[in-house]
């Protein structure tokens, strides 16, 4: 691996992401617009306060799992991929220069959405806003590494769409959020305990109500981010140079 | 011990006892070849004869079952030999949403060469008057010279070029062969396939392949003389007719 390589993946994939300014304007605001929707819907209730925080890893966390996955499978399908691993790149340069392209997508993705749940949807927030704004962060990227490890599975389209009922439906329906975690059947709440986006939805949950100290939402935060450093590291064991 | 690097001490590709499956289907059984340095050797067969497979096991990004293939002195795949051989894939392997010079900024940096061999090969491709415009606006035949730009990029010793001529016109096509063979004067080996036999003529030694396994390996005039044929394709039909292409 060299950083002249990994920054110069970076730097490619985000000036394809620039030449499509429709992928950039949906990437940014769907889940903006989507946690705005779940806001209407319990507008006359008290709902949204206690799931706007999940909301907030939920939603940027598919939306970054999807465009990369599907971004890197292009890669695959158009041979570009093959031409550059007989090429002299580096597997980890082309994993990390990926998720650090969509690590800087998600940041401003995350921003906004923290910004239009805080401002226009009224989510309390009872922590520190930049906390809030670092976890959703944390959050979206894990979307993206886990997306990149889907990828590198996945051999079609077809079987990366396969990947998102079995990566990303478990971890929404253990993360917590129909059901507090505490009330899960014993077996599903130790599986939950596991799973990354529990963690997300914890630490986003502590920090709006100010439930937990800054101390706790640090160590989750540290499960997220072993997690994406995994996910770095696996995908880029599991991309073959040889492919049968 | 040879030396590695020195011309002509060995060959530039060097392949013995070559197996591959793909999938349940045996591709290449058992295929012994070589192709010697500073020539244009064409890869000539009808598609589906294994042509990119045997391309894809020199580049080293295929999985092959057994025997050897030997590049510019070194097992094929070796991360030494990453710079120094170009591959042109069948489908034009370059992006279609960021412009050609876009492309070659970025094969330019993961090949580690200098700015200025983009300007070079864009000059050599001819590709001048769309250096600025996306690819994915380009029409095919401009999009394939793209990716060849992109395989000439850091002078490679062997280029191995998978039908780097589908779909072009006449003229751009006799444009390419004349590139070629002044890449080839100038030192480069090359590796080239079509399933056009037309284009056979075209190249200072032929290997011709069907079903996996190498039917001839010998120049033009020599396979005409062989055969007793005036051009390439009665010369490759009458080798199938003698069985030699049903052996398997």
């Amino acid at each position: 691996m060299k950083p002249s390589r990994t920054l110069a993946t970076t730097g490619r994939v985000l000036s394809q992401v620039r030449h499509d300014p429709r992928t950039v304007a949906l990437l940014l605001l769907v889940p903006s617009l989507l946690i705005g929707l779940v806001a209407w819907i319990f507008s006359d209730t008290t709902v949204f306060d206690s799931v706007g925080p999940a909301m907030i890893a939920l939603f940027p966390f598919i939306v970054m799992f999807l465009v990369t996955s599907i971004t890197t499978l292009r890669e695959r399908r158009t041979g570009t991929l093959e031409r550059l691993l007989s090429m002299p790149l580096g597997r980890g340069d082309l994993i990390l220069g990926y998720t650090l392209a969509f690590g800087l997508l998600a940041v401003l993705q995350s921003s906004i959405a923290v910004l239009f749940a805080v401002t226009v949807c009224g989510l309390e927030v009872e922590g520190s806003v930049w906390l809030l704004v670092t976890v959703a962060v944390a959050d979206a990227v894990l979307g993206t590494t886990l997306g990149l490890l889907a990828s590198a599975f996945a051999r079609t389209e077809f079987q990366v769409v396969q990947f998102m009922p079995v990566i990303v439906f478990p971890q929404i329906l253990l993360g917590g959020i129909f059901l507090p975690r505490d009330q899960l059947p014993e077996v599903l709440r130790v599986i939950s305990d596991w799973l990354p986006l529990s963690h997300a939805v914890d630490a986003l949950n502590a920090v709006a109500t100010g439930s937990e100290d800054a101390a706790y939402v640090l160590g989750e935060l540290s499960i997220i981010l072993a997690w994406i450093v995994g996910a770095v590291i696996l995908g880029s064991i599991t991309l073959r140079r040889r492919t049968p | 011990m040879e030396q590695q690097t020195g011309i002509g001490a060995v060959q530039a590709v060097e392949v013995r006892g070559l197996r591959v499956r793909r999938g349940p289907q045996s591709v290449l059984h058992g295929l012994d070849l070589t192709v010697p340095r500073g020539i244009v050797v064409g890869l000539i067969g009808p598609s589906g004869s294994g042509k990119t497979t045997l391309m894809r096991a020199i580049v080293g990004v295929q999985v092959v079952q057994s025997g050897t293939v030997t590049v510019l002195g070194e097992p094929a795949g070796t991360d030494s030999l990453r710079r120094r051989v170009g591959y042109v894939t069948q489908d034009a392997s370059v992006y279609t949403d960021l412009s050609v010079r876009q492309n070659l900024d970025y094969f330019r940096a993961v090949l580690g060469v200098t700015r200025a061999d983009v300007d070079r090969v864009i000059e050599e491709t001819d590709l001048g008057a769309n250096a600025r415009q996306l690819v994915g606006s380009l029409s095919g035949g401009q999009r394939s010279r793209v990716s060849l730009a992109v395989a000439l990029l850091g002078r490679p010793e062997l280029l191995v070029l998978d039908e780097p001529t589908v779909g072009l016109d006449p003229v751009l096509r006799r444009d390419l062969w004349a590139l070629f063979h002044r890449l080839a004067a100038a030192g480069t080996s090359i590796l080239v396939s079509s399933h056009v036999m037309d284009e056979a003529a075209r190249c200072d030694r032929l290997l011709l392949m069907r079903a996996g396994e190498i039917l001839a390996d010998d120049t033009p005039a020599g396979l005409l003389q062989v055969t007793g044929t005036t051009d390439i394709e009665t010369a490759f039909l009458g080798l199938i007719g003698t069985g030699q292409g049903d052996a398997r």
